[in-house]
């Protein structure tokens, strides 16, 4: 029998048996659907980590000297032993950039965690930033309201600060907050200017922060004298980041008297090396977002393997027909076949676009984005598909051996 | 010539065609020639020998009955015609072929080329229209659609349904359904129409429509054999055969049938 009179067969079957279908199909389209769904998310976070979350944490062609790394994945034993490793400090700046070429951006930044509080406002812990160098320009910040901090400032240790705009309606609620005064950390701060929106992550909000220069009085809070807790390098446009970063190994290595034997005791972190560590936990979900689904998908199979045996037992009588009039084995298989392919497939398809409503569902709802992917498309169609045809086997292997005489008889 | 009822073989053509050498093949005259056929049951333990040493020939054009009492073996007989079945023992040559030594899928093509059925109960696809019922056989010889329509389409017009051919069963009557399973037989150009009790679920009158339908199809050339239990609808054919245990018990022309029937001589046939 042509292919195209087994699928014309297959889905008139389902038209006529449309809730019959349905159920059957309920197993194969939740599988998918959730295929889908979490595909798209996994997908979209991943797109949302490469455009934004790594440009704005990590940004850009930049290198992080720091004391650890934050994105790895490290045992119990090598993290207490990085807790051991010397801090970096502020005078380690100046060497580690003069190794590099001209046209070199750098920022030393210390930040934790302080109590800030206002006139308007009750004082609560929001994150205080004591920077150093070129910190805006590698942050790519602006204002939206003010201005930055200057590098007579900077060099000044002016008490002032740029605070997040959150900070600024919070602390200062209807209110300009330009000249008013912050208490960070009990320190009696100038707010200069309102950062634009940093916009968020997963939710989280990036604007609560004050930036204040690192001369300024705070940093004996955030940090211990001399440490800081990051110093960022921006390399100027054609500069390479793997000799930069082998640069600034050298010269950090020197500094602390390193051994040849003796591994870093410090970190070097790009806007590679946090992907990378994305990349770890994406393919991690990927891999719990098909497996899950896939649970769906074999009871799906058990579900139309089931209903198969059934259909074969309810139309034996036509089996029977069939084979009286000339169709052969493979007829009555293929038959069979494609009708549990043509249902799953068609399962398939109202799970993709269900899966897809779902992820915009979810995104809409909640903060994880949600992109889908078009391989998800066609790996649900295949797997659809395929789910039918496999547990199509069994059953359309049995037809197809019905005795013509019986089936004939049968009621 | 003796046509007495000892001798079942009562034509002597038919029995040099079932006498010649075995396994070579009979004439192109012959349609249907068994020699010696043998097909045995078991049936929970018990054997049961439906059929035990069948000898028929039949030629094209003719118009045959298979009569005789349940258990006689003639469903069997009409399995193993309609290559539903192949026999333990024996030759089955079907236009030609011999067919009692083929597998399952070259008994499949067989009865899509050779075969047309026409069963008691219709048999007709529930859920189809009447043209797609009849285009049935044609999707398995796999001819293509355009042609397909054209030849159901023309065979439904050839038993007076050209006007119903997008009726499913359901709302059709019995002597119409039955038309388009002739229908349905025909439209393969078969060498045999092979008939199972066809008018055993119909009224008095609408058999008589479908033996006209018969009749006529055996006056345009058509080879028709038919099994039936009934006399008066074996009595349509021009020959008929009686089975018994298992054995042709007669084998007579349609005037020395009637002639029996008569004389009441036939009471083991008709039951």
């Amino acid at each position: 029998m042509p292919f195209i009179d087994a699928i014309r067969l297959a889905l008139s079957q389902i038209r006529v048996q449309k809730l019959k279908s349905f159920f059957t199909l309920l197993g194969v389209v939740i599988g998918v659907m959730f295929l889908i769904a979490v595909v798209s998310i996994v997908e979209g976070m991943s797109s949302y980590m490469e455009h934004d979350f790594v440009g704005k944490l990590v940004g850009v062609n930049t290198i992080s000297l720091k004391r650890n790394g934050d994105f790895q994945d490290v045992s119990e034993e090598e993290w207490r032993a990085m807790q051991r490793r010397p801090r970096v400090l502020i005078t380690d700046v100046e060497p580690v950039v003069s190794a590099l070429p001209p046209g070199t951006l750098w920022s030393a930044e210390g930040y934790d965690n302080v109590p800030m509080s206002s006139r308007w406002a009750k004082p609560s812990n929001l994150e205080a930033w004591a920077v150093d160098g070129d910190y805006f320009q590698i942050r790519e910040m602006k204002v939206s309201k003010g201005r930055l901090i200057t590098s007579q400032e900077m060099a000044l240790g002016t008490p002032v600060v740029v605070v997040g705009e959150e900070i600024a309606e919070r602390y200062f609620p209807d209110l300009d907050p330009i000249g008013r005064e912050l208490k960070v950390a009990g320190l009696p701060y100038t707010v200069i200017g309102v950062a634009e929106s940093q916009g968020s992550i997963f939710g989280l909000s990036l604007d609560r922060f004050a930036i204040a220069p690192y001369r300024s009085p705070l940093r004996h809070v955030v940090n211990r004298p001399q440490v800081i807790d990051a110093l960022k390098i921006k390399l100027p446009g054609d500069g390479d980041m793997i000799e930069a970063q082998e640069t600034i190994r050298q010269v950090m290595r020197g500094r602390r008297g390193l051994r040849a034997s003796q591994p870093d005791n410090f970190a070097l972190e790009t806007s590679e090396s946090a992907l990378k560590f994305w990349n770890d936990i994406k393919s991690k979900l990927v891999i719990a977002g098909v497996i899950l689904p896939a649970i769906g998908l074999v009871v799906g199979a058990i579900v139309i393997m089931n209903i198969m045996l059934v259909a074969v037992a309810e139309r034996t009588r036509e089996i029977g027909i069939r084979k009286a009039l000339g169709a052969r084995r493979r007829d009555i298989m293929s038959q069979f076949l494609v009708e549990a392919a043509t249902l799953s497939t068609v399962g398939a398809a109202i799970g993709i676009v269900m899966g897809i409503l779902l992820a915009q569902f979810i995104s809409a709802v909640s903060p994880l984005p949600a992109s889908v992917a078009p391989w998800s498309i066609v790996a649900g169609v295949i797997v659809g598909a395929g789910v039918g045809i496999i547990s199509g086997i069994y059953p359309a292997s049995r037809a197809s051996r019905l005795d013509p005489i019986m089936a004939l008889r049968s009621e | 010539m003796q046509t007495t009822e000892d001798m079942p073989m009562s034509f002597t053509a038919e029995r040099e065609a079932v006498t010649q050498r075995a396994g070579s093949a009979p004439d192109k005259d012959w349609v249907i020639v068994t020699r010696g056929i043998k097909r045995e049951y078991d049936m929970g333990g018990e054997i049961v020998r439906a059929l035990r040493g069948v000898d028929v020939a039949i030629r094209r054009n003719e118009y045959v009955a298979i009569m005789g009492p349940s258990g006689s073996g003639k469903s069997t007989l009409m399995n193993l015609i309609g290559c539903l079945d192949t026999p333990d023992a024996g030759e089955y040559w079907l236009s030609g072929n011999l067919v009692s030594s083929m597998a399952d899928d070259e008994l499949a093509r067989v009865r899509n080329r050779e075969i047309g059925f026409v069963f008691q109960t219709f048999n007709l696809l529930p859920r189809a229209t009447a043209l797609h019922n009849v285009e049935l056989p044609l999707v398995y010889a796999g001819v293509p659609s355009d042609e397909r329509r054209k030849r159901a389409i023309a065979a439904l017009e050839r038993v007076q349904l050209g006007d119903r051919i997008t009726h499913r069963p359901n709302e059709l009557s019995g002597g119409q359904r039955q038309r388009v399973a002739i229908a349905r037989a025909l439209v393969n150009n078969p060498a045999i129409l092979l008939a199972d009790e066809p008018t055993g679920n119909l009224d008095s009158s609408t058999s008589e429509e479908i033996m006209r339908v018969f009749e006529e199809l055996a006056t345009t050339g058509q080879t028709v054999i038919m099994v039936t239990h009934e006399p008066d609808i074996a009595a349509h054919a021009r020959r008929v055969i009686v089975l018994r245990d298992g054995m042709i018990e007669s084998d007579d022309r349609r005037e020395r049938f009637a002639e029996k029937m008569q004389v009441g001589g036939l009471a083991s046939a008709h039951k």
